[in-house]
Formats: structure tokens, C-alpha cells, sequence
């Protein structure tokens, strides 16, 4: 009895020290990832004064109250959400479709075709925005809202075949050879019995789309032409004439915004297993 | 006059042959076992049947139609998966009723209807309204039980269909199984790697290894005369005692001569599909434990036979006996050939007085229930 109670102390001692460790370094990962985001919030709502001297501060919604008046604001934001909306539409259908034949060809296993299909995840941005208006100027393709949204389905496409894909892996095919044993046809399998499963995959596809386009800066730069800016141009163009605390209103309000929609995502995603 | 007709099916997945040259007759209202070890093809063989796999070559037929090239959606058959496959996003009324609501002909009452009854063949009423991710186990199997015969197909696969339960309840499911093809009257293939599962449910039975199917017949037959070494080894137990191969017996083919220690010669069957080594080789005498009589030691050289050829008695020393009540099983060391056996006797009546450890006995064995296999140990 004496014998085993030591051993189990010694056990209990040795084991938590690893784990504390490990748990000092991804706090402090996390701190260092996440405290310029923090300071962004906390500047946004702070009022005129010196920021260093934590005596004088006080806070303030004056800033987004500005950003809410700013013209040129708003009309990037609505470009922003019509962008962001279609684009995450369209690559939703296309990847949905994309994952499914992909999904169902024996040639899903070669590393050659998802490969191809998630490129574009892998590629930097510059080399896809800077080949997208190349491509866009070769075809005749003017510049503008629709070429963003076009190149944007370039990219988030690959996002929703990815997150589609994952769920068809661990999905049980068995229930779809099940739909098709009691009688269904190829396209009753598809309405009755696939799509309605995959519609969390779906959901978090779209949601994580939409984040992607809303935040896309890049393409957006290469292929809006003159007079389309997105929210994160016109957050661009507007440091070019140095920082000033509208800019962190704005900045949070996309954090926000981020964080929510990789949230719903996450949430959708998790729900479908 | 089969109704379900395998052909010569075959099939391969790149270098491996999952079947070679399957070919079964089912009969109307049969309950058929397909019994075999993990791997050895049964899934594929069945999933041929329903229409998910395409054969490399051979056909299927029924009711002398040949359905080889039907789609799943076409054929009058239905399968039982293994893991069930019910649809997580619909309700237990909704998954029994699936297959009818794609048929536009039929009404929701009608449909309402059948529904209730399928539910109730597997004892299920009443809880059509529940979700399939609420219920039990063995509530999902019955689920998917009542999905696939609520169109009565002519013929139902079941792909090891109670391997998921627990035992207590996997008996019970083994008897209601039974009852309701035996009210449906309907055919079922029963895949199972289970041989207590196939030898206590089936009307027939095929043995498959390795994609090879090794013997069709009732359980009896199998356990009682299997035709080869695997089937012999597989259901049951066997004792497995050297002997030396003379020669193919001249009068019956499947039978041949070998010779035991002592210079004594046996006839007995020969394990089918196995090439005969050359004689003096060394094989192995297959006997059940169950099918050697424990008899009083007589002085007498042993190994020897009867007049007739169709008993040979072998003399052993008792080196363990174990009660379990309704058996009695002694282990021993044969005399000559320092082999061990088993030997199982029903109850302790005939039983020679003063059994116990060091006994010297006669185990008798009739020569049909002997067969002669390759030394498969050695190779
Ligand atoms: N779709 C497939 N692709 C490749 N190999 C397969 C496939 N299906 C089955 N096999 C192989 O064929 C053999 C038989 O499989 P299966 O019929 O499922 O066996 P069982 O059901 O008897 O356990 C196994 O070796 C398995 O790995
Ligand atoms: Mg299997």
C-alpha cells in the first residue's frame, strides 16, 4: 500500500511539467500574435490626447461616428459586400461542384488534381492577382467590379473544395450507395441524401469564402481598375496620407467582422462531424 | 430450380483477386450464409450482388433474368450495410419509407401505412418520429432492417449486419432474423465472419478463402464432412495428427490410402482442391474432438481398424480431463506418435470408471469422419 501510493504521487508529479511548458509558449505566441490587434481596438475608441500617458485617456465613439459619415467609406464597403457576397456565391457553387466530381472520380486519389485544385491556397497572392489581370487584359475583360469578383472566385474556390472535400473524406459513403440501393436516381441521391449532409460543409465553405473576399487585398488591388476600391484599398489609400485613428475604427471593424465569419465557419464545420 | 444464379464471378482491385470464380445457386425463401475470414472477398461478393461493384467477368441471374449490368436502383434486391448507413438528416419514419417516397405512385396514407408495418415487423412501432442519431445500436439495425424490406425485395443482403452489437444482443437479433425471413418467406444472404453466427442460422452456407469459394452446403454437411482443410479448421476445432501418404485410393476419387505409425493403412477423404504430395510424405489426419469415442484401454496394438475399414481405434494416455457439465473433454498424448488431442464426450455417461489423469484409453473414430489434408504446419 505505502509502495503504491508513493509511485502514484511520483507519477502525478512528473506528468503536469511538460504541459505547463507548453502552455507558457502558446500563451505567449498567442500574446505577441494577438496584442497589435488588441492595440488597434483600444486605439479606435480612445479620444484625442497622449495616448502614453494612461492618466489622460479617455474614450470616445467618435471615430466610427467619422467613418459612418465618410462617403468614400461606405461606397468601399458596399463594393466590399457586393464583392464579397457574389464571389463567395459563386466559388461556393463551383467548388461544391468541383469537390463532388472530384470526390467521385477515381482520379481523386492522385495527388496531381487536388493539387491543382488547391493551387491557388498555395500561390502568393501577388503572383495570382498580377496573372489574373494579365489574363483579365488578354481576353478583353475590363477592369472593374466584375473582374474583383472574378478574381476573387479564383481564390476562395480552392477554400470551399478544401473544406467540401474534407467532409466528403469522412463522410460514409455507405449512405450514398444506400440512396441509390432503395432506388434513387443519381439526382435524387444528390438532392435527397448528399447535398442536404453536406450543407454545414457548404455553409462553413461560403462563410469562410466570404471572410476571404472581404479581407482580399491583393487581387482587389490588381484587378479593381480606377474606381471599385474595397474596404481594405481604401484603408490603403488612406494611410498613404499618414495614420490617424479612423483608420483603427475601420481596421477593428473588419477584425470584427473576420473573426465573426471564420467563427460561423469554424462552427459550421464543426457541427457537420 | 434456382432463383439467384452466381456465375463465375470474378473480380480483381489492381494486383489483389478479391473473388475468383464464384459461382452459387440460391433457392426461393433460402436463408444463405456467406462465412469466411476478414479480407477473404464476402463484402465484394455481396456488393456485386447489389449492384455496387462491377464483376471483371461472369454473370448473375434472377428469376432467369440476367441482372450483371442493372444499377443498384434497378435490381429487386436490398442491402443491410454493415454500419447500417442510415441518413443522419431524417427521422426513423423518413428512412423506412425512403425508397417509397421516390416511387410518385404512392400515396402519403399509403406510405404512412407500410411504414408502420415495416416497423413493426422489427418491433419498432411507434417510434417513427424519433432521429436515428437517438437510438441505440441495435434500434439502428432494426431501422435499417425495416428500410430494406419495406419494398420486399426478392432478394436481401445483409453485410455482417449484427457484428456491431454486443453479444447478449447479437443472440437475440440471431433468432429474430430468423423468424422474419421465415415470415417474409423472402431470400436472404447473410454475410458473416462468424461461424457459430452461419452454422446456427442458415438453411445453406458457402465457406469463402481467399476469394475462392471452398464449400457450398447445409451447416451439418459442412461441419460434419468438410470438403477441405480451411472448412474443417474454420467451423470448429479440429486435432490434427501426422500421418504418412501412400496413394490415391484406385475405386473412389476425393478418397486415398495413408499410413499410420505401426505400418497400419486407412482410407479416408481426401481435403478437394489440393494437389496429392508423393508418397511417404508426411499429411495431416483432421478428426474432430467431439467425434472421438472414449473407450476402455484393451491390450491390442494400436493404431489398428476394424474388418471393415470404417473405425480405426488409437490408444492414449490421459494427461488432462476437464468437466463443463453437459461435456467432458480429456486431452491426451497418443500413444505412439507422442501427439496431443482432445477428445469430447457428451455428459460423463459411458464413460470409463476411474477416468482420470494418467488413464491409458481407446479413442475410436469412424474413417467418414476422418479427412486427409496437406501438412499445412510445415509450409
Ligand atoms: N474498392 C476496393 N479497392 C481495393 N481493394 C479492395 C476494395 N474493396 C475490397 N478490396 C480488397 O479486397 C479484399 C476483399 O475485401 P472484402 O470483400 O471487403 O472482404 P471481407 O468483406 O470478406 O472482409 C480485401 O483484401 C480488400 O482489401
Ligand atoms: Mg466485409
Amino acid at each position: 500500500m505505502e509502495m503504491e501510493g508513493a509511485l502514484a504521487t511520483v507519477e502525478l508529479k512528473r506528468r503536469p511539467r511538460p504541459h505547463a511548458i507548453a502552455y507558457l509558449i502558446s500563451l505567449v505566441c498567442y500574446g505577441l500574435m494577438l496584442l497589435p490587434l488588441v492595440a488597434i481596438i483600444f486605439y479606435s475608441f480612445l479620444a484625442p490626447g497622449d495616448a502614453s500617458d494612461a492618466s489622460q485617456w479617455s474614450f470616445t465613439w467618435d471615430w466610427y461616428q467619422a467613418l459612418s459619415h465618410d462617403e468614400s467609406i461606405l461606397e468601399a464597403l458596399t463594393t466590399s459586400l457586393i464583392v464579397a457576397v457574389v464571389a463567395s456565391l459563386g466559388s461556393t457553387s463551383i467548388g461544391l461542384l468541383g469537390a463532388l466530381a472530384l470526390h467521385r472520380s477515381q482520379f481523386s486519389r492522385s495527388e496531381l488534381v487536388s493539387g491543382l485544385a488547391t493551387l491557388p491556397l498555395a500561390l502568393p497572392e501577388l503572383v495570382l492577382g498580377l496573372a489574373s489581370v494579365i489574363w483579365f487584359g488578354t481576353i478583353g475583360l475590363s477592369l472593374g467590379i466584375n473582374s474583383v469578383i472574378i478574381g476573387h472566385i479564383t481564390l476562395t474556390t480552392a477554400y470551399v473544395v478544401t473544406v467540401i472535400n474534407a467532409r466528403l473524406t469522412d463522410f460514409d459513403s455507405a449512405v450514398i450507395d444506400a440512396a441509390s440501393d432503395l432506388g434513387a436516381t443519381p439526382w435524387q441521391v444528390a438532392r435527397r441524401v448528399t447535398i442536404p449532409l453536406l450543407a454545414p460543409a457548404i455553409g462553413a465553405g461560403a462563410m469562410m469564402a466570404f471572410t476571404l473576399s472581404f479581407d482580399d487585398f491583393m487581387i482587389s488591388f490588381f484587378t479593381a481598375g480606377v474606381d471599385h476600391d474595397t474596404l481594405p484599398m481604401r484603408i490603403y489609400s488612406m494611410i498613404r496620407f499618414g495614420i490617424n485613428r479612423e483608420i483603427y475604427a475601420l481596421s477593428t471593424v473588419l477584425i470584427l467582422l473576420t473573426i465573426t465569419g471564420l467563427g460561423v465557419s469554424s462552427w459550421l464545420r464543426r457541427r457537420s462531424i | 430450380m434456382a432463383m439467384l444464379s452466381i456465375r463465375q464471378i470474378s473480380k480483381r482491385f489492381g494486383a489483389h483477386n478479391a473473388l475468383r470464380d464464384a459461382s452459387l445457386d440460391l433457392g426461393s425463401g433460402e436463408f444463405f450464409s456467406i462465412l469466411g475470414p476478414s479480407g477473404c472477398g464476402k463484402s465484394t461478393l455481396l456488393r456485386i450482388l447489389g449492384g455496387f461493384e462491377a464483376p471483371d467477368s461472369g454473370s448473375i441471374c434472377l428469376d432467369g433474368k440476367d441482372i450483371t449490368r442493372l444499377l443498384p436502383s434497378e435490381r429487386p434486391t436490398n442491402m443491410v450495410f454493415q454500419r447500417y448507413a442510415l441518413f443522419p438528416h431524417l427521422s426513423v419514419a423518413e428512412n423506412v419509407g425512403f425508397s417509397l417516397s421516390l416511387q410518385k405512385k404512392v400515396t402519403a396514407s399509403d406510405r404512412r401505412r407500410r411504414i408502420d408495418e415495416a416497423l413493426a415487423l422489427v418491433a419498432m412501432d411507434g417510434l417513427g418520429e424519433r432521429s436515428v442519431q437517438s437510438l441505440s445500436g441495435g434500434q439502428q439495425q432494426r431501422v435499417a432492417l425495416a428500410r430494406a424490406i419495406i419494398c420486399r425485395p426478392r432478394v436481401l443482403l445483409l453485410d455482417e449486419p449484427l457484428s456491431a452489437l454486443d453479444l447478449q444482443l447479437r443472440l437475440r437479433m440471431q433468432v429474430e432474423l430468423r423468424a422474419l425471413q421465415r415470415r417474409l418467406g423472402m431470400t436472404f444472404v447473410f454475410v458473416t465472419h462468424d461461424q457459430g453466427e452461419a452454422l446456427s442460422m442458415s438453411d445453406r452456407m458457402a465457406v469463402i478463402n481467399g476469394g475462392h469459394i471452398e464449400q457450398v452446403g447445409t451447416p451439418s454437411a459442412l461441419y460434419d464432412r468438410p470438403a477441405t482443410d480451411f472448412v474443417a479448421s474454420f467451423l470448429g476445432t479440429m486435432n490434427r495428427v501426422p500421418v504418412q501418404f501412400h496413394a490415391p485410393c484406385e475405386h473412389s476419387a476425393n478418397h486415398v490410402w495413408v499410413e499410420l505409425t505401426g505400418g497400419q493403412r486407412l482410407r479416408a477423404r481426401w481435403s478437394e482442391g489440393t494437389t496429392m504430395p508423393p508418397s511417404g510424405a508426411l499429411v495431416s489426419m483432421l478428426v474432430r474432438p467431439e467425434k472421438m469415442g472414449i473407450r476402455e484401454d484393451c491390450h491390442g496394438s494400436t493404431p489398428r481398424m476394424t474388418e471393415a475399414g470404417d473405425e480405426l481405434t488409437l490408444s492414449c494416455r490421459v494427461a488432462d480431463m476437464a468437466f463443463h457439465g453437459a461435456t467432458t473433454q480429456i486431452t491426451g498424448q497418443l500413444h505412439d506418435v507422442d501427439i496431443s488431442v482432445t477428445a469430447t464426450h457428451l455428459n460423463r455417461d459411458g464413460l470409463p470408471v476411474g477416468l482420470g489423469q494418467g488413464s491409458r484409453v481407446r479413442l475410436v473414430v469412424k474413417t467418414e469422419h476422418i479427412l486427409i489434408a496437406p501438412d499445412n504446419a510445415r509450409n
